[in-house]
């Protein structure tokens, strides 16, 4: 497939005074794709989006939206533009299906659009009968859903999501999840932030690892799993005395060995075998676990600090 | 997409993409969004907005009114106290009116609302969402200049037919101190700082020349006084209520269109710097 290229960036940097939030970095997305910006808080993924979304200005680099400098055209670039951020600012002075239809009047549409299309929103977003209700009464899952709604007024071709779960119970999310799916193969592009790693597995398709501004990987989540972590992941607990000095002990076992301060990590392509080995040797850990290696590991790998913390 | 047509210089081009990042002609999306929340929210707010100058009004234009008598009004009339101080009290509601909006409204919607961090993720830029919001603000102090004007006829205190034209009057005095107020709030981080707003403008009202002349004052605090903002407006409504007009009344009004202009260049600015950093 030849897509067109959405969104291209080129040593995109952002600096406040001394502070270099986002140092030199350059991607490029094609139309439709899920591209996600994996990294722990302050890593300047926010920041990247906000130059995206032309509401920041970029220090240096050059950044085209479909062809489109945000900074000169923001306006017009916005028009396609759908923005989820971070926290939600829905208009609490109105009620649900208002705030579709104001929200669309900003962009300039008429009524005689955005009347059925906001009834078609409330579907997509399960909110028909929260119609009429004020968005105090909304839970923090069905904000979010109308935050997502309301940036599709505009039938944007790029959506912009800002950590879209973050703060939301497991079933709230796995019902935002669904529905950012079907946008995905409804051909939007989706732009995504997050600090969870099953997040950025289930949604992207292709993401990049920020760490300090800067890009530390790239690839399918699939293949940034291959390129940097064993198959499977034997983690252990010896109690926080322990941890910090078992290390010598467990040496040999696996491919590699991290040590958090709460548990000990062993990177093993058969993690079972390796937990064998680890008992053979006479040791025994207070709780057990082997798993498939994560999008979580691979940032541990990158940077040697976990995604949240 | 902008239509860009041809015979224009690169710094016409450089001009117009500068702008066109800051105003999409779409201020009316924020006043639909302001009248669709107005109707949704309180009514007391606009209402004690209207009664604050009326109680005025009557407690010291027919109050102390009675014991005050008749006063030299503008070109020398003689006209009863509360004829005096009511179109000074209208210039402080259209004052009042518009600082609200534009101050506390705004704050509000700046700091906790986030109300137009959302707005200007759209097609929007700062100058509609100032624009918008200035005329609200304005809308508010049509409402209560009307409102009090009604009062002031009701009172008998109107003496010529030029008064109706305190209305728009009080809309250039509102839109004075909106386009000022915005700008201002914008600088505001908490709560104590708003309330220097309020320590500015309670002695505005009390010496603007609102309850006696001016000329009670020393020569030096009558400057003062008459550099600030709201003796413009008070001077300028009080001449109109009774139809005596000068060469002062072109400089009152020159003064708002002034405080407008660089009123609104500054709360642009402000916005710009705020969202668009």
């Amino acid at each position: 497939m030849n897509r067109p290229t959405v969104i291209s960036a080129r040593s995109l940097t952002k600096a406040y005074g001394d502070l270099t939030a986002v140092d030199n970095i350059s991607f490029d997305v094609p139309a439709g794709e899920s591209f996600g910006l994996l990294g722990p808080n302050g890593a300047g993924k926010s920041t990247t989006m906000k130059m995206i979304g032309g509401v920041s200005q970029r220090t240096s680099g050059s950044l085209s939206i479909m062809g489109l400098d945000p900074e000169t055209h923001g306006p017009e670039v916005r028009a396609h533009l759908g923005v989820v951020p971070q926290q939600d600012n829905l208009d609490e002075e109105l009620r649900v299906r208002e705030n579709l239809i104001v929200y669309g009047r900003y962009f300039g549409l008429p009524l005689r659009y955005l009347r059925p299309k906001a009834d078609e929103l409330l579907e997509f977003a399960q909110l028909t009968d929260k119609a009429n209700s004020k968005v105090d009464a909304l839970s923090g899952g069905m904000k979010r859903r109308l935050t997502i709604a309301r940036s599709l007024i505009n039938e944007p071709r790029i959506l912009l999501l800002d950590e879209p779960t973050t703060g939301l119970d497991p079933q709230a999310r796995h019902i935002l999840w669904d529905r950012l799916f079907r946008l995905k193969e409804s051909g939007v592009t989706l732009i995504l932030t997050t600090h969870y790693m099953d997040e950025a597995e289930q949604l992207c398709d292709r993401l990049i690892v920020v760490d300090k501004g800067r890009i530390m990987a790239e690839g399918s989540p699939a293949s940034l799993i291959r390129e940097h972590s064993s198959r499977e992941v034997l983690e252990l607990r010896f109690g926080s005395e322990r941890n910090a000095t078992i290390g010598v002990e467990l040496e040999g076992i696996g491919e590699r060995l991290e040590t958090l301060p709460d548990r000990v990590l062993i990177y093993a392509h058969d993690g079972e075998s390796a937990l064998e080995q680890v008992t053979a040797r006479g040791l025994r850990p207070m709780t057990s676990l082997v798993r498939r290696s994560s999008l979580e590991d691979v940032f541990l790998r990158l940077t040697g600090r976990s995604l949240v913390d | 997409m902008s239509v860009l047509t041809g015979g224009h210089s690169a710094t016409d081009l450089a001009r117009e993409r500068k702008f066109g990042s800051l105003y999409s002609r779409n201020a009316r999306a924020v006043v639909g969004r302001g009248l669709m929340a107005a109707k949704s929210s309180t009514w007391l707010v606009l209402v004690s907005g209207f009664f604050e100058p009326v109680l005025f009004l009557l407690a010291m234009g027919v109050g102390m009114g009675s014991i005050v008598g008749t006063v030299q009004g503008p070109g020398g009339l003689e006209i009863s106290y509360a004829a005096y101080i009511a179109p000074a009290l209208l210039a402080v509601s259209a004052m009042n009116g518009a600082i609200y909006d534009s101050t506390w409204n705004v704050f509000f919607k700046m700091n906790f609302a986030r109300l137009y961090q959302g707005m200007l993720y759209t097609s929007l830029g700062p100058l509609d969402v100032a624009i918008g919001e200035i005329f609200l603000a304005l809308l508010r102090g049509l409402l209560y200049a009307t409102g009090f004007t009604a009062v002031m006829g009701v009172m008998g205190l109107l003496t010529s037919w030029w008064a109706i034209l305190v209305i728009p009057a009080s809309v250039l005095i509102a839109f004075g101190f909106a386009s000022f107020g915005m700008g201002i709030t914008s600088f505001m981080k908490t709560f104590q700082q708003m309330d220097w707003i309020n320590f500015f403008l309670l002695p505005m009202f009390l010496f603007s020349a609102t309850f006696y002349p001016l000329s009670v004052y020393p020569q030096p605090i009558q400057w003062f006084i008459q550099a600030m903002p709201l003796w413009h407006g008070v001077e300028l409504l009080r001449q109109i209520s009774v139809g005596s007009f000068g060469p002062a009344t072109a400089i009152h009004v020159g003064y708002y269109v002034v405080m407008i202009a660089l009123g609104i260049m500054l709360t642009t600015g402000r916005l710009r710097q705020l969202f668009l950093k």
